[in-house]
């Protein structure tokens, strides 16, 4: 266990930053549960869901930060299950990030439930055939692994189990991630789904979300508490980082060669990738330009900013082009009506035949925002508590420019 | 209530005939994997105007809506169907398929979304956690969303804010040894468009059409093998 020579210590609290950081996350976990409540008295009327898309904006936040949350476990699955002793010092940061970031998507996707109240049913009730019921329990499963994981981390006594307990962490959050694409994957009624390639496209998602929102956290995190941060690492998170986007792109390019040799599914292909309005709209600029492109060019181009900058910049895109592909996947999907009859024109009192509007309601992007919010402040208060931030990430040189 | 004009009495006398053989279940007893319970709708009886079955199956069901079609419950719809190369039209009623294999049973984490012995689909609302999963895996979109506050409900269906529903096959009628109640209206106040029956009963009027004439079912690409047979689409 290599990372028990790597000094930890805890973050400060209730320093003015601490207190002004909490403040604003409970402020935006209030106003979220606020909005919860008001979509729960009220109903899903009020939301922008319909019975056409009945998956919406919570869905694509809780999408975000549950693929995210097993990619962000891949920088402590570096260090332990690769051996790469660079990234061991920042396992213990991986592993919590992991947990925060589930318990913020699980959390929306719960209080998004048309019965959220039920919770006790979805954990006791369980139909095997279910991807969704198997998720439950890998999602449970996760949380626990990692749990066992982070204890092997930081207590020395327990070093004898740090290389197994990695080792399923690791086969865990890739089984996870399967499960999350397999969610849509299996969806042989919408034409945008129901594709295998869906299972390896969210694992590739994930290395790309989880590590981008890795590098965030731990970018502030430590500029907050002053610890230094080389430039070493920080490019070599960047070049990373730059890997798994282009492994997105490949397995994206991948998805949409495979439905388009698909007889019939020429017309959602043409809807997701010329004329969809805001869908395509947001797969070209937002998923394949500002969180493909631009973070690939950022990584491996040039550029006059410092690598630290640079990989805060690369992170930040492929957050918000992350949030562009979860739309992609989940609204563009719904938005595109089902065929009932294959080549027929069609029309009905319920949608049917034409694509589908969808305009998010501000409730919605309410809990969404929440569900960050809870994970940030998990992950707070777990620096807090307890000793999982590196003291100083020291490098010999801090890399400038592009030449890293 | 309108009176009945002799036409539809003659009409109603029809449905009698079109519904008589379904056999009444004792209370208690179990439902029976010996029935296959279904439809034959023969769309060339179904015209685009006609709505009787839709307003039936509203009235039935308590669906009282709140005049926001997006939300509102809708357990048989009219699909209008043209092929853009010949111009032929169909108006085709469309509600949930009481698939052999169903996709929104396979998917339902809880198991609210259940099959019964007899093929007829249902939700069970006290363990519908009203995910929504089902209603992305349907593709006969059959499924509503309860959006908001339920009112005007039937004893016989209980619907809940945030589950789950859809077409049950007028459950409570079959168990009551009666038709659908499209079915009925069909053959009182339309054309008969609408056989119902036992499809594994083989004296049965559906089961001997089904073996004698050509049907289709929707979608029968996708292996779900509907209850829910069509003629003339």
């Amino acid at each position: 266990m290599s990372s028990s020579n790597a000094a930890y210590t805890q973050v400060r609290p209730y320093t003015r930053g601490w207190l002004a950081l909490m403040a604003g996350f409970g402020a935006v976990i209030i106003v979220a549960l606020g909005a919860v409540w008001h979509m729960e008295h009220q109903g899903h009327w009020v939301t922008g869901m319909t019975n056409q898309v009945v998956w919406g904006m919570p869905h694509v936040f809780a999408v975000f930060l549950i693929v995210a949350a097993s990619g962000a476990l891949n920088v402590a699955s570096m260090g332990s299950v690769f051996g790469r002793e660079d990234y061991q010092k920042l396992g213990r940061l991986s592993a919590l990030l992991a947990v925060a970031l589930l318990a913020g998507g699980l959390a929306v996707l719960v209080l998004d439930l048309g019965r959220p109240d039920r919770l006790a049913v979805a954990m006791t009730h369980f139909n095997f055939k279910s991807i969704f019921a198997w998720n439950v329990i890998l999602y449970s499963g996760f949380m626990a692994v990692v749990g066992v994981y982070l204890w092997t981390m930081m207590d020395w006594r327990a070093g004898r189990f740090y290389k197994p307990a990695a080792l399923v962490a690791f086969g865990w959050r890739l089984v996870l991630t399967t499960g999350t694409g397999c969610i849509f994957g299996f969806l042989a009624a919408r034409e945008a789904y129901g594709a295998a390639v869906m299972a390896p496209l969210f694992i590739a998602m994930s290395f790309a979300y989880g590590l981008a929102v890795f590098i965030l956290v731990l970018s502030v995190s430590f500029k907050m508490t002053r610890r230094p941060l080389g430039g070493d690492l920080s490019a070599r998170l960047l070049r990373l980082l730059g890997l798994f986007v282009a492994a997105n792109l490949y397995f994206t390019a991948l998805l949409h060669v495979t439905q388009l040799y698909f007889a019939g599914r020429g017309g959602v292909e043409a809807f997701i990738l010329w004329n969809g309005g805001i869908h395509t709209t947001l797969f070209w600029v937002g998923q394949v330009g500002l969180g493909g492109i631009l973070p690939l060019v950022i990584a491996y181009g040039g550029c006059g900013h410092a690598v630290r900058k640079r990989a805060m910049m690369a992170s930040i895109l492929v957050v918000l082009g992350g949030l562009a592909q979860v739309w992609v996947i989940v609204i563009g999907g719904q938005a595109w009506p089902l065929d009932l009859f294959p080549g027929m024109e069609v029309s009905s009192t319920f949608a049917d035949g034409h694509v589908h509007a969808y305009a998010p309601s501000a409730w919605e992007v309410m809990l969404g925002l929440g569900g960050v919010a809870v994970a940030l402040v998990i992950a707070t208060i777990g620096m807090t508590a307890l000793g999982l931030l590196p003291s100083g990430l020291e490098t010999a040189t801090e890399s400038r420019g592009c030449n890293n | 209530m309108t009176e009945l004009s002799r036409r539809q009495v003659i009409l109603a006398s029809g449905a009698v005939l079109i519904a008589a053989p379904v056999q009444a279940r004792a209370p208690g007893e179990p439902a029976s994997a010996r029935s296959r319970w279904g439809l034959l709708i023969d769309t060339g009886k179904c015209s685009a105007e006609c709505n009787v079955c839709v307003e039936t199956c509203k009235a039935e069901m308590g669906l009282s809506g709140h005049d926001r079609p997006l939300t509102d419950a809708q357990y048989l719809r009219k699909v209008n169907v043209r092929d853009p190369a010949t111009g032929a039209a169909h108006s085709v009623p469309v509600m949930c398929q009481h698939c052999a294999k169903p996709a929104c049973v396979d998917v339902c984490p809880t198991g609210a979304s259940m099959k019964r012995a007899d093929g007829i689909v249902l939700v069970d609302r006290h363990i519908c956690i009203g995910c929504r999963y089902c209603m992305m895996a349907c593709p006969y979109k059959a499924r509503s969303f309860a959006h908001e506050d339920q009112t005007g409900q039937q004893p016989y269906l209980p619907r809940g804010k945030g589950t789950v529903e859809g077409c049950t096959l007028c459950v409570h009628r079959i168990d009551e040894g009666r038709p659908p109640a499209c079915v009925e209206a069909c053959a009182a106040k339309a054309r008969g468009a609408m056989l119902f029956g036992d499809l594994n009963d083989p004296k049965s009027d559906i089961a001997q059409r089904v073996a004698r004439e050509a049907t289709s079912r929707i979608r029968a690409d996708l292996g779900l093998e509907p209850a829910i047979r069509y003629q003339g689409i």
